[in-house]
């Protein structure tokens, strides 16, 4: 549906982008990952027409970004950050403006805001002017203007950010209502967001994709290996390490804290993606050891985020 | 063109909701009060010759105050952002917005048609003078509001922006008195620059197409001057 293709952008002689290549598929909810300043934002504005690329392209369906920008813009709604709205309007009075530009017009304009008033529970400040709206309901009003022309693409920058806990919650259940029927381009860096939402997510570090797949598949593939806690009660601590250390498979092992006498606990990392939880158990099992935690550490995103957008 | 309607109804709208647009209403009424009142009953003619007269230098500090906001607020506040990525070009935002400064300041002209009334109270007042002094006064405005949203294009402060506008404004104003200082060869030119002159003819109540393009020409320039800013800043 969205291709990007080599897309390039310089800032002066910054270079905020560097030959972006990747394809968003109809209906999936994509995130787009990076830390701050690596170019989720500029991707996102070359991509609804705000900003032009300094060279390379987007198609979107059969269109090209730079010979029919309003055709694109019909087909996406979008959220920019921070959601800059025109702070002297009444919401309803700005809600009917955007429908207005949206072409909508009589019954079908008075339909469409009433259900997007419903979905974004704008109900109680729907008569307040927009400068008067906390965060988290002008976030749900510029959630309501990127949605009023019902696109079938809508592109959100941080739209979680600076909202409350259950702010975050609505808004996520929100964006997977959506994105069942749309596609979805979400940035953010909070990194359980996009691995509770996403289907997909692109890395992108220093105008560079890093990484692109499937959540579960990105965190297998870059996630170094599994790795075990464990925790046991002996009185040499030496003496565990040494042994558990000689099991088939293990790569390393770190010790993690000294607490109290006799506690052991440690974690213990495996060569390539190998499930050693076996062997380690039969070590236990032959010494007579009290086994007190025994667990393979669930893979995050937050490893391969860290992985690949650390310093140098 | 829908686009450009609906930018049209909000911008003209959103001149009503912000005090700045009263503040230049009353000032703009208070001095071209005083400036017709004073010398009206001096004259002892029924005519608005001497507030058209006034009128091009008081448009060359008012309009670019009507005007200061419509970008710079925009750029400012990153609103720009949310309106640029909605389905409408860049020319119809520059004509959409172009047309609410323009109606406003024919709103604010309005009530000025009082002193007319007066006028002809007190005497036998040609009207002919009269139209022709509101559609120069029209086309004025024109002109002068292009250029103000072309200055309130090139930056987000609105002060400065103000002062762009007002700089470029009170040039083409002051043109013709100091052609003085222009050698002969180029006089014509520089004298065809000048705003005044052609505000004139088209007050006095004769209309020329010389006047006429040359008005046409300010606003055609000013506003493909502004959609080619906006174009560069992406």
């Amino acid at each position: 549906m969205i291709e990007v293709q080599g897309l390039n952008k310089f800032y002066g002689d910054f270079q905020a982008l560097k030959e972006l290549d990747f394809t968003i598929n109809r209906g999936e909810i994509l995130g787009l990952l990076g830390p701050n300043g690596a170019g989720k934002t500029t991707t996102m504005r070359i991509l609804t027409c705000f900003l032009q690329p300094s060279s390379g392209t987007i198609k979107v369906e059969n269109y090209n970004i730079l010979d029919h920008p309003l055709e694109i813009k019909n087909m996406i709604g979008y959220l920019p950050e921070s959601a800059p709205l025109y702070g002297e309007m009444l919401v309803y009075d700005y809600l009917a403006y955007v429908a207005a530009m949206r072409g909508l017009d009589g019954g079908l304009k008075v339909e469409r805001i009433a259900k997007l008033i419903e979905l974004c529970g704008l109900k109680e400040v729907i008569h307040k002017a927009v400068h008067e709206l906390s965060k988290g309901y002008k976030q749900r009003v510029g959630l309501a203007h990127a949605m009023m022309g019902d696109p079938e693409i809508l592109v959100l920058d941080e739209p979680t950010s600076g909202l409350d806990p259950n702010q975050i919650v609505e808004i996520r259940q929100l964006i997977k209502e959506i994105g069942k029927e749309k596609t979805v381009v979400f940035s953010t860096h909070i990194l359980s967001e996009a691995e509770a939402t996403c289907d997909r997510v692109v890395i992108i570090n220093r105008g560079v994709i890093v990484a692109d797949g499937a959540t579960d598949r990105l965190a297998r593939e870059f996630g170094g290996g599994a790795v075990v806690d464990v925790a046991l009660q002996h009185p040499d601590a030496q003496f565990v390490v040494a042994e558990l250390k000689r099991v088939v498979g293990v790569e390393r092992l770190e010790e993690l804290s000294e607490v109290g006498e006799g506690l052991v606990k440690m974690a213990i990392f495996s060569k390539e993606d190998e499930d050693i939880r076996p062997a380690l158990y039969r070590v236990i099992r032959e010494q007579g050891w009290d086994l007190l935690d025994f667990h393979r550490r669930a893979e995050t995103l937050e490893n391969v985020f860290a992985q690949l957008t650390r310093e140098n | 063109m829908s686009g450009a309607l609906t930018v049209f109804r909000k911008e003209l709208r959103g001149f009503f909701f912000s005090p700045i647009a009263y503040i230049v209403i009353t000032t703009f009424l208070l001095l071209s009060g005083w400036f017709f009142f004073s010398t009206f009953f001096l004259y002892n003619q029924a005519e608005l010759r001497n507030f058209f007269g006034q009128l091009p230098i008081i448009f060359a500090f008012i309009v670019p105050a009507v005007t200061m906001r419509l970008f710079s607020e925009e750029l400012n506040s990153g609103s720009f952002e949310l309106l640029s990525t909605l389905p409408i070009t860049d020319s119809s935002i520059v004509i959409g917005k172009f047309l609410a400064a323009l109606i406003f300041i024919a709103l604010m002209l309005l009530p000025t048609i009082a002193y007319a009334f007066s006028a002809a109270l007190l005497g036998d007042l040609d009207w002919g003078p009269v139209f022709g002094g509101y559609f120069g006064a029209l086309l004025l405005a024109g002109a002068y509001a292009g250029i103000g949203l072309f200055a309130s294009s090139l930056t987000k402060n609105q002060i400065v922006a103000f002062i762009i506008g007002m700089a470029i404004c009170f040039m083409l104003t002051i043109f013709d008195r100091m052609l003085f200082f222009v050698p002969e060869s180029v006089l014509a030119v520089f004298a065809y620059l000048g705003s005044t002159t052609h505000f004139q003819n088209i007050s006095r109540g004769i209309i020329d197409t010389r006047d006429l393009l040359y008005f046409f020409s300010i606003i055609f320039l000013a506003l493909y001057a502004t959609t080619f800013v906006l174009k560069e800043k992406k």
